[in-house]
């Protein structure tokens, strides 16, 4: 047998030819070079800052079926906290639930009727603490944080004639419900939202290089040629994968359910409607892409640009109600954010339509404006 | 008058970031006609060809074309145009017949199965109906494109230098295809790189620089440029090229085999330059021959009519 004979006649010529050219192409590859830059800074920013894996801030609802000195204590307490934001104080219970369904509050803090009498009277009276164990990561964090409130709420209070109820265990008692995942299992949370993840992911790469690839292969010149409205290709050209976006959330239905023993509680027609509304704005979003990127290896760089954020800012990985503002705001950008509280309010809280308005609203919103600026973008002619 | 013309332009201009691709052209073809297109790479050529068909838009410059507006109503001159680009720009991964069901769809054709039976018949394409059009060799990639511009019966055929890279047998069947299509009073809009292929239009303009120099029926040309030519053959040869080329009375020399053409638009001028190399050279045989199509593209195509400005 012969083995290959290799040349050890290295050129330092050769080799500069080799690195002198890779360096032309890198230059001339504007877009690329770009987001070589951009990315480290983005990551960096959004890691650095926006993450935070200690949960502060959360929303929280309380319900006060009593006014007295020590309730009020207890709630200017926890409006003065940092690990829950007080965002409403609810007199009806139905109205304390709806936030908690609809996500706009992960907390409910009920204090009953009668809490103070029974306080004195020593009948440790409870504090009821509703979490929003959809996310068990935001939902635990915080509960360990409403007994210390507690504690330094009541601390003071306990003084002079209720000197008494200063012992331990304090004289109330806080009882936790986890709604929605009572056994807090994480993948109640993680694999919905990963429906959401698969379906960006494979629905912007997928029409990101659908004019791209035409441009490359110089199939555009012969299309522009024809009569062709931009309606009809943005149109023709995204509808097929309706049906592969379709066909995964099958997918991972099935195997949410049959391996993870996830339950769907809410109304199928809301979810449909959600993950219809969320796969036109993935393709949009990808269809866009398509009308900047030059070549395919740049649309691949700008739907990879996207899709770092959309794990990170929408509540995928992390609460979203912890990041600081400026993230959330660019959270609500971003479909992800809200296909993720659709789907966790409709397979896990039984919501409904009436339910996941809140966010199929701006997901439209969103959709819509995607597809302008992708018809915005589109050049009918070659210039 | 204007009813005859299927393209009627003028002052057509094109800029790309500042330089000026093509300068105030202007443009007149009659239904029917096979009108060409010559020039040097890069002379606008391909340019002109794209604006008329509004791929491009042109920076100024007005005009009709099959009678509607250039600048305004391209969707329509669109659905009434069959354009063939330089590069094959159909799709690779699909079989001839879906190529030509995909193209039949866009323009919106009835009896499309019927039409694209008659289009892959007409062509020869029929018993390779199936194969991917990625597949095909240079020849059948241009038959299947021509296919394709011609399925919704267009009333002018742009074909940006539909034969490049194309052997001369395969050449030759698609002039005959674009003389048949004349004759059904399709206009023909063709650009080339080659003479024998010029030859058969029925008028030339020539482009140089995005300006066009000669707009001549091509009967005419020959008269046009007046160019005089002398025949030099004898060996060696070599020499007499160089003295030829170095000859300021000899604008261009072109060798064929064992003889040189010297050519000039100078009678008097290129006589005596001729005589003299003769006269260095006693070897060489001389005579003077009428400057043929061939003589007259050469000396367009190197540039030498950039005189004519």
């Amino acid at each position: 047998m012969k083995l290959p004979r290799f040349s050890f006649d290295l050129s330092l010529s050769r080799i500069g030819a080799i690195f002198l050219k890779e360096l032309v192409q890198m230059r001339r590859d504007r877009p690329t070079f770009a987001i070589m830059i951009l990315m480290p800074i983005m990551q960096l920013v959004l890691f650095g800052y926006a993450i935070n894996t200690d949960p502060r801030h959360l929303p929280a609802v309380v319900e006060m079926r009593e006014d007295g000195p020590l309730t009020r204590a207890f709630l200017s307490s926890l409006t003065a906290s940092t690990f829950v934001d007080v965002v409403a104080v609810a007199t009806n219970e139905a109205e304390a639930e709806r936030m908690l369904r609809s996500g706009e509050a992960s907390f409910l803090i009920s204090i009953p009727e009668g809490f103070e009498r029974r306080l004195v009277r020593g009948e440790r009276p409870q504090i009821l603490l509703a979490a929003d164990a959809s996310d068990p990561v935001a939902a635990s964090g915080a509960l360990g944080a409403i007994e210390r409130i507690a504690q330094s709420a009541f601390a003071p209070e306990f003084d002079g004639a209720l000197g008494f109820l200063a012992r331990a265990p304090p004289p109330y008692e806080i009882v936790v419900h986890r709604r929605y995942n009572p056994a807090g299992i994480s993948a109640f949370n993680i694999v919905p939202a990963l429906m959401g993840v698969v379906l960006t992911m494979t629905m912007v790469m997928i029409t990101s290089i659908a004019l791209t690839r035409e441009a490359e292969r110089g199939t555009m010149e012969n299309l522009l040629a024809t009569p062709v409205r931009p309606v009809e290709v943005l149109i023709g050209k995204t509808t097929p994968y309706i049906f592969v976006g379709a066909t995964q959330v099958a997918i991972v239905l099935l195997v949410s359910t049959l391996l993870f023993h996830i339950p769907f509680t809410g109304s199928f027609a809301a979810f449909a409607a959600g993950v219809t509304v969320f796969i036109l704005a993935n393709l949009m979003l990808g269809y866009l892409i398509s009308t900047v990127a030059k070549t395919q290896m740049q649309a691949m760089q700008m739907t990879f640009f996207v899709f770092l954020p959309s794990i990170l800012l929408s509540g995928f990985m992390f609460p979203f109600r912890a990041m600081p503002s400026w993230a959330q705001a660019i959270g609500e950008a971003l479909p992800l954010t809200h296909f993720l509280r659709i789907v966790r309010e409709v397979v896990l809280k039984s919501a409904g339509f009436g339910d996941i308005i809140n966010d199929l609203g701006p997901l439209t919103l969103i959709t819509l404006m995607l597809v302008a600026f992708a018809l915005l973008r589109f050049r009918r002619t070659l210039d | 008058m204007s009813e005859e013309l299927v393209i009627d332009v003028r002052g057509l201009t094109k800029r790309f970031g500042g330089r000026t691709v093509v300068d105030q052209f202007d443009l007149q073809v009659p239904r029917g006609a096979i009108y060409g297109f010559l020039g040097p790479n890069g002379s606008g050529k391909t340019t002109t060809i794209r604006m008329v068909c509004g791929l491009l838009k042109p920076e100024s410059g007005e005009g009709r074309v099959l009678g509607f507006d250039v600048l305004g109503e391209s969707l329509r001159i669109k659905e009434r145009v069959g354009y063939m680009t330089q590069k094959f720009s159909l799709y690779e991964d699909l079989s001839i017949r879906e190529n030509l069901e995909f193209m039949a769809r866009l323009y919106n054709l009835d009896r499309r199965a019927e039409r694209v039976d008659e289009a892959l018949s007409s062509l020869g394409l029929a018993e390779r109906q199936t194969q991917l059009a990625g597949k095909l060799s240079g020849g059948w990639k241009q038959r299947l494109a021509l296919a394709a511009c011609m399925i919704h019966e267009p009333q002018l055929l742009l074909l940006d230098e539909p034969t490049a890279g194309v052997d001369p047998k395969a050449r030759r069947d698609f002039w005959d295809q674009i003389r048949h299509y004349s004759a059904q009073g399709v206009t023909t809009l063709v650009s080339t790189h080659y003479m024998d292929e010029a030859v058969q239009c029925d008028s030339i303009a020539y482009i140089a620089y995005g300006k066009k120099l000669i707009d001549a029926s091509t009967a005419e040309i020959p008269k046009q440029i007046g160019l005089h030519a002398w025949r030099v053959a004898g060996r060696p040869l070599q020499q007499a090229q160089a003295l030829l080329e170095a000859s300021g009375g000899v604008e261009m020399v072109a060798r064929f085999g064992a003889e040189i053409h010297a050519c000039a638009r100078d009678e008097a001028k290129l006589e005596r330059a001729v005589r003299q190399v003769q006269a260095e050279q006693p070897h060489l045989r001389i005579e003077k021959i009428e400057a043929g199509f061939e003589e007259i593209f050469i000396y367009l195509m190197t540039g030498a009519a950039d005189n004519f400005r």
